[in-house]
């Protein structure tokens, strides 16, 4: 078995603290305000998503947690330190968004490299095992397809058996596999207590595989509980019904329904519950045509819970552009 | 966090660049031996007391050594690229144990371009009492100093793309300039500027281990003043690069 983490006594404190986190950056058009205001806090064993579309602001905050970037404002704490304390004294495992391995050192050699940094690393091989790159060990690391460099990128953040695990959009480049297998990892991990924080912009990963979900938007952090309930929040259905002659009202009354808008003939019904929706649909007007139910989509809830800033989701998506 | 083996890696990976070991060990030992054995019979080359072989080693190996240095840019650069860099600054590896491992990496190739030289001079008829190779190497290695302040400033500003011509035209200049590929005179431009570079004190340096020349206060001075501030630009380089991210 894979051995014991580090004394917890020896640290003091055992969250994870972002207060009041800003950060800006020199745009073509003036400043991008990516973040704009972070808070939150994370207890110790919690495996938490940071959720939201591109340009949200995620990896930029990401960036500030590990040390990356200093913010314009705020603190980052981490179990009682800064970050660059916690860093030095081996407490975080991190896979960023992005990022190619050294040349010229098989997969083992460089695992083991970056295992001899930590006080209490993984058995190398037992790593190697986890990520599944255990009959590509012996494989130079230039030789690697895109694949096998995300899962060996995996490996060197997990062998270092941190106490934070985090992991800036770390499925992105997986294949359906790839993923499935990658988060029967991570479940394992989370199952020794660890911490994890992973940024997605896939609702279903956050649903699954997440305690806790973090919704950012537009640099701000716009909900913060239990993932079923941020995914009732954002996890709604549109009906789409020609239904000619019938009122909103009338609509609006079924169950399931939160909202009604017309467009000419047709009717958008947005759904809480598509389900219960559609089948008094059905019921009550049997001769309703043309019927297509969709998600709406985290852009299009997102755009809902943070009307009113259309500068600011301008800036968002340009910043998105940047890859910020 | 002890950085042994990540020393140990880093001095594994640079040996296995197989493109870099060849070029850099194989174009001065080459141009060397050409040189070399059509001048053997050369006692005494413009004065310096030194024979055309034995000169033009000390040449060669200078050049050889001076790329070796710098050459830990090229690495350096690679990694930016890569995103490695940023890896590392999430590691507890320090930035004090990083760079050291890539100096001394940087040391250990210039010491096998040393050998590589020495080797092909022994048989090109040079020889020397042991303390003569000692000191000349001792020397050396002292004048080999600000070139790795210089190769982390390079490595932090360039492009890999870019780097390599980089590192080779200042290498070249430097190298000119310095005497290192034949004697400049007495007289005239080359050796006043000279007098002012690295490069022209590495091959002092060299001559003086052999015993063909002083090493004076200048020496020291002019060494010592390139190591200031290679150093200087070296960190603001790095703070400039980490600062941006």
């Amino acid at each position: 078995m894979i051995g014991a983490a580090a004394d917890a006594q020896a640290r003091g404190g055992s969250d994870i603290e972002l207060s009041g986190l800003v950060k800006s950056f020199h745009g073509p058009d003036g400043p991008i305000r990516a973040v704009r205001g972070v808070d939150v806090r994370i207890a110790a064993g919690e495996t938490v998503a940071l959720l939201g579309p591109n340009g949200a602001g995620k990896s930029t905050t990401i960036d500030m947690l590990l040390g990356l970037l200093a913010p314009d404002a705020g603190s980052v704490s981490i179990f009682g330190r800064p970050p660059s304390e916690a860093i030095a004294q081996g407490a975080i495992g991190a896979m960023l968004q992005t990022g190619e391995l050294i040349r010229d050192l098989s997969v083992r050699e460089l695992v083991a490299m970056m295992a001899s940094l930590y006080p209490a690393p993984f058995e190398v091989d037992e790593v190697l095992e986890l990520t599944g790159v255990a009959e590509i060990a012996a494989q130079r690391t230039q030789k690697l397809s895109g694949g096998q460099t995300q899962r060996v990128r995996c490996a060197v953040a997990l062998v270092s058996n941190p106490e934070l695990l985090v992991l800036d959009e770390p499925t992105v480049a997986m294949d359906v596999e790839g993923r499935r297998a990658f988060w029967t990892t991570m479940r394992e991990f989370a199952a020794r207590g660890k911490t994890i924080l992973f940024a997605t912009h896939y609702l279903e990963e956050a649903d699954m595989y997440a305690d806790r979900a973090v919704l950012m938007a537009h640099g701000r952090i716009v909900a913060d509980g239990p993932t079923n309930e941020i995914k009732a929040m954002v996890g709604a259905r549109t009906i789409r019904a020609t239904l000619p002659g019938v009122a909103s009202e009338e609509l609006a009354r079924l169950p399931g329904v939160s909202g009604v808008e017309r467009r000419g003939e047709a009717a958008v019904l947005h759904c809480a519950d598509s389900d219960a929706a559609i089948r008094a649909l059905l019921a009550a007007y049997p001769d309703a045509r043309d019927i297509e139910i969709a998600a709406a989509g985290l852009e299009e809830a997102f755009l809902e819970l943070t009307a009113d800033d259309p500068a600011g989701e301008r800036r968002a998506r340009a910043a998105a552009g940047l890859g910020l | 966090m002890s950085a042994l083996v990540y020393t140990r890696y880093e001095l594994l990976r640079t040996i296995r660049n197989r493109r870099f070991f060849i070029l850099s060990f194989g174009f001065p030992l080459i141009i060397y031996v050409l040189v070399a054995s059509s001048t053997r019979h050369v006692q005494d080359i413009d004065g310096s007391g030194l024979s055309a072989p034995l000169y033009f080693m000390i040449g060669w190996a200078s050049f050889g050594t001076m790329n070796a240095m710098v050459s830990c840019g090229a690495r350096i650069a690679a990694e930016r690229q890569a995103g490695w860099t940023r890896q590392l600054r999430i590691s507890p590896l320090s930035t004090r144990a990083y760079f050291r491992a890539k100096i001394l990496t940087a040391y250990m190739m210039a010491l096998i371009s040393l050998l590589v030289l020495y080797l092909a001079g022994i048989s090109e008829g040079v020889s020397l009492s042991a303390s003569g190779w000692l000191e000349m190497t001792g020397l050396m290695i002292v004048g080999l100093i600000p070139f790795a302040g210089l190769g982390v400033t390079l490595g932090h500003i360039f492009t890999p793309d870019s780097i390599g011509p980089a590192i080779g035209g200042g290498i070249s200049l430097l190298s000119l300039l310095g005497g290192t590929f034949f004697p400049l005179g007495h007289n005239g431009f080359l050796p006043e500027v000279a007098q002012y570079l690295p490069s022209y004190w590495l091959v002092q340096a060299a001559h003086a281990g052999v015993g063909a020349g002083g090493w004076p206060a200048k020496g020291w001075i002019v060494v010592g003043a390139w190591t200031v501030v290679m150093g200087l630009l070296a960190a603001r380089a790095y703070r400039r690069d980490t600062g941006r991210v």
